[in-house]
């Protein structure tokens, strides 16, 4: 088959494009990130999970060690059900605690993990039972004015 | 004065017919290419020679306003940020505002100027000095030999252009963001790689810019198709394959969105 420079131009074309998506997909996505080797699932339950989202990250001790999988409500209990798929490699004992946090005053929320100090580890479908909610700043500012208002009421009791 | 207020009515009714009856004409011109599409790819010289002209001959263009679109995100995204003190998130700004948005739609945008009319003027003149009716004679159907190579063409060069203009648009924005400016290298790849992600942001940013190509090509080829053939007739279809490719990426745009985000 007779070769002409327009192929060869087109080549190039594909080959760059190509390239630039595999760039997007490796430097600018979270392709090779995400991908956290082979995992094990665990489950907590939670009053209020605030503003948490699958995928959001599970972190011990600042460490990435998975990522949250599933988020359901459950009816029997009313409350969250939160799948969390953890890295194989980091075992936790299995009276680990379960605490939702912020990641800086207004950042995105993630589960940090706790170990605690059983010997036995979390198996593959356990349930955490030592969970922490979310921290709701509505609540808190509501239980802050109460608890000033209770203050002062009692101050002029005294008074 | 009913008479008129009657021709006007009389005006609107006939206009309004007249473009359903071309959308019709549309839809079954874009059924005859995929009918013939296969002839696209058995005679695959024709489509590699239209990828040419319509992909890599658009390269310097969608490169260089690539370039200069991620640097100025950058500039106007430090400014802004500088404010909260978050420069380094100037990553994450310039990296999804590129390929969820702007690579896709200003690649077609351009598409639409550069490749988009040439298509048009080419199958318009071609229309005018007969080729295509003597194609029919010589029992060549020119949709098979004309239409569906650039089609495909079209479908096939606008997502390898938007995917470079979204790379080459965040080399921009970093030599503007760490060189220039001076964030931390590190920080501005790392935040974003941790919020840009495979699925919800390149992939789909990837199907935008092919339901793009698809309209530009289709409009743009329709329009050539359906030119008067006349100087005059081709001028006119070359002005209305670049609006109304800009109005349908940018309509397509929000659909499309409003889709993807939910």
């Amino acid at each position: 088959m007779e070769r002409t420079t327009i192929d060869l131009w087109v080549g190039i074309f594909a080959a760059a494009g190509a390239a630039a998506l595999l760039g997007l997909a490796m430097k600018v996505g979270n392709l090779t990130s995400s991908d956290i080797g082979e995992t094990y699932t665990v489950t907590a339950a939670f009053e209020n999970i605030g503003g948490l989202k699958p995928r959001a990250p599970v972190k011990s001790a600042g460490v990435v060690v998975g990522r949250v999988d599933a988020i359901q409500f459950d009816t029997e209990t009313y409350e969250a059900k939160v799948t969390l798929k953890v890295d194989k490699r980091y075992p936790f004992p299995k009276d680990t605690f379960a605490n939702i946090y912020t990641a800086g005053l207004l950042g995105e929320q993630y589960v940090g993990l706790e170990a605690g100090g059983d010997e036995a580890s979390l198996q593959n479908g356990d349930k955490i039972t030592h969970t922490q909610d979310a921290v709701v700043l509505e609540k808190m500012i509501s239980q802050f004015l109460y608890n000033k208002a209770s203050e002062s009421n009692d101050k002029k009791e005294t008074e | 004065m009913l008479n008129a207020i009657a021709g006007k009515l009389r005006g609107i009714g006939h206009r309004i017919i007249d473009r359903l009856w071309r959308l019709g004409a549309a839809v079954r011109f874009f059924g005859y290419t995929l009918i013939y599409s296969g002839e696209s790819f058995r005679r695959l010289h024709l489509t590699i020679r239209e990828i040419y002209f319509t992909g890599v001959m658009s390269l310097v263009i969608i490169l260089v306003s690539a370039f200069f679109v991620g640097m100025v995100l950058a500039l106007q995204g430090y400014n802004t940020l500088q404010k909260y003190g978050s420069s380094e998130a100037i990553g994450v700004l310039v990296a999804l505002s590129l390929v969820r948005e702007l690579g896709p739609v200003v690649t077609a945008l351009l598409f639409a100027g550069r490749a988009g009319t040439a298509i048009t003027a080419e199958i318009g003149l071609m229309k005018t000095t007969e080729q295509l009716s003597a194609m029919e004679m010589m029992a060549v159907s020119p949709i098979a030999r004309v239409v569906a190579p650039r089609f495909w063409a079209g479908v096939i060069s606008m997502p390898l252009l938007a995917a470079l203009f979204s790379m080459v648009g965040i080399l921009g924005g970093y030599l503007v963001a760490v060189p220039l400016i001076g964030v931390d290298h590190g920080a501005f790849w790392s935040q974003m790689q941790a919020n840009v992600d495979f699925q919800a942001d390149i992939v789909n940013g990837v199907i935008k810019s092919a339901v793009f190509g698809v309209a530009c090509t289709m409009i743009a080829l329709f329009e050539g198709f359906d030119a008067p053939p006349t100087a005059e007739g081709v001028s006119r279809a070359t002005t209305r394959t670049v609006v109304n490719s800009s109005l349908a990426v940018l309509g397509l745009d929000f659909v499309l969105t409003s889709f993807m985000i939910s």
